[in-house]
């Protein structure tokens, strides 16, 4: 049903976990609809130097998250806001039509920790 | 069954020669389906699956019935292809009931007298549940639909070759199976109908099966049924025993090798070989995924491996919450399974449930003594949206 590529994702995750003290926190989905995920960041001069996440849902969410982690470390927030939800389709080799939703969380998430990032830092200004 | 692949290609329904082998090969197979389930062979119509049987059932007797009465009561938890045709029944005029079930499955006899009226034509209700294993007291049941003058059928897919069948002790006048259920071939399924009770046809235009569905039989796949029915008519007490022992085990042992397991469906009297539980913190499919790897094969009512994206709604019915739904595991042994593989099971789920929790973040809210499963206010979820949106 899945590609390689996301059984080698779902199998082996990348960046689990949490940041401690991270500079922003995001979370999409929820427990009633099978699919929810957190995203924790922290950023140094503009870059995201650590993405992590935390994620309970399906193989295709686990999957979404470990990629989206491993696109978007290193790159500026600018750049990391660009990530689409097609492009991390496209780099896990496609998804089965009917789990494209899970896809969408993972930028969704992603995007949500960097707003938080951008919200708290307009705070302390 | 092999000859009907090949060089035994005749047509049942030729009168020359060509035909007779493939006749007999049908008639003995549905004097051996009959045996299985005590009816007369005259009673067992083949079909092409169990699917086909139910909607004949459902469709065919309401419509036969139609100048008695247009309401129809079915359980919630039936199998879609009984929801499915009560629910084009409702689009055709008729009112359908849809009976609760307690905590562990079951179907009250009481719940059914109080919702059945006198224009009530047909009760459908399963006889055993492949999502969480209970087992309905079809007979009880029965009775009341026939006190009140309506007709009775009984979908028994997860139910034949786990536990016996007699039609007669059971009361049903309607009652459908696959030839899978007793490890038979695909393509072949039986809907017993007790003499006198006529279904409408769904399949017209032919006088096969005594002229309840027409169309040339698959009699490789009805040969192959029969010769299923007749092991699975000698070999079921030492299957049902055994099934029932091992499946006993897991339902006992799993929790006692992993915390925050809830059992769904009854916790005794179970359908033999049927173990299910949510796992809480992590979804079902990613549990399958990993047991898949491990060479296991099993099946959850989580709404990622459910095609409709919708927890199942068995589990609902029987009043688990959504999310708990998600977490649902469904393990069917066979009569091939052994105690090793129980315990390979029992060995295996734990890490990989350790493995998943570690990266849930329910698990994570768990832990700091949070509720797992809130949710922010005004929330709904995207993927039923996205279900909404395919149809």
């Amino acid at each position: 049903m899945y590609s390689e590529r996301v059984m080698e994702h779902f199998r082996n995750p990348h960046n689990v976990g949490e940041i401690e003290n991270p500079d922003g926190v995001g979370e999409v989905g929820n427990p009633v609809c099978g699919d929810m995920m957190t995203f924790y960041v922290k950023v140094e001069n503009g870059v995201l130097v650590d993405v992590k996440f935390k994620t309970f849902g399906c193989g295709a969410a686990i999957a979404v998250s470990s990629m989206v982690s491993d696109m978007a470390k290193g790159k500026t927030i600018e750049e990391a806001l660009k990530i689409t939800n097609a492009d991390v389709a496209a780099e896990l080799g496609g998804l089965p039509p009917n789990k494209l939703h899970c896809s969408n969380l993972g930028a969704d998430a992603l995007h949500a920790a960097i707003r938080n990032y951008l919200a708290r830092r307009e705070e302390t200004k | 069954m092999v000859p009907f692949l090949g060089f035994e290609f005749g047509n049942p329904a030729s009168l020359h020669r060509g035909g007779e082998v493939p006749r007999r090969a049908i008639e003995t197979a549905r004097e051996l389906v009959a045996a299985l389930i005590n009816a007369r062979p005259g009673e067992v119509v083949f079909e092409s699956s169990a699917s086909e049987a139910n909607n004949h059932a459902v469709k065919g007797l309401a419509l036969s019935r139609m100048d008695k009465g247009r309401h129809i009561i079915i359980s919630a938890i039936e199998h879609a292809s009984v929801l499915e045709p009560a629910r084009s029944l409702e689009r055709l005029g008729f009112e359908v009931t849809r009976l609760p079930v307690d905590r562990e499955g079951r179907v009250g006899p009481d719940t059914l007298a109080a919702a059945i009226r006198p224009d009530t034509i047909l009760v459908s209700v399963m006889h055993a549940n492949y999502e969480v294993g209970v087992i309905q007291d079809i007979a009880a049941l029965a009775q009341v639909a026939h006190e009140h003058k309506a007709l009775f059928h009984s979908d028994g897919t997860a139910a034949v070759g786990r536990v016996p069948i007699d039609v007669v002790g059971l009361g049903v006048d309607a009652y459908s199976f696959p030839a899978q259920s007793i490890y038979g071939p695909k393509g072949a399924a039986a809907l017993f109908v007790k003499r006198g009770v006529r279904p409408v046809s769904l399949i017209e235009g032919g006088f096969q099966e005594n002229n309840r569905r027409a169309g040339t039989e698959n009699v490789a796949a009805i040969a192959g049924f029969g010769a299923a029915a007749r092991v699975a008519g000698s070999e079921l007490e030492t299957w049902s025993a055994d099934l029932a022992r091992l499946s006993r085990r897991v339902v006992a042992e799993l929790p006692r090798r992993l915390d925050h397991v809830v059992l769904t469906g009854p916790a005794a009297g179970r359908l033999p070989g049927h173990a299910s539980f949510c796992v809480e913190f992590v979804e079902g499919e990613a549990m399958l995924l990993s047991l898949d790897d491990e060479g296991i094969a099993a099946a959850s009512g989580s709404s990622c491996t459910a095609r409709t994206l919708k927890a199942s709604h068995v589990l609902l019915a029987l009043g688990l919450p959504h999310a708990l739904a998600q977490s649902s595991l469904v393990l069917t042994l066979g009569w091939e399974s052994t105690d090793a593989e129980v315990d390979y099971f029992l060995d295996k789920l734990p890490p990989i449930v350790q493995r998943l929790r570690e990266m849930s973040p329910l698990y994570a809210r768990h832990l700091r003594g949070e509720d797992p499963y809130a949710t922010r206010p005004g929330e709904t979820c995207d993927n039923e949206h996205t279900h909404e949106e395919e149809n």
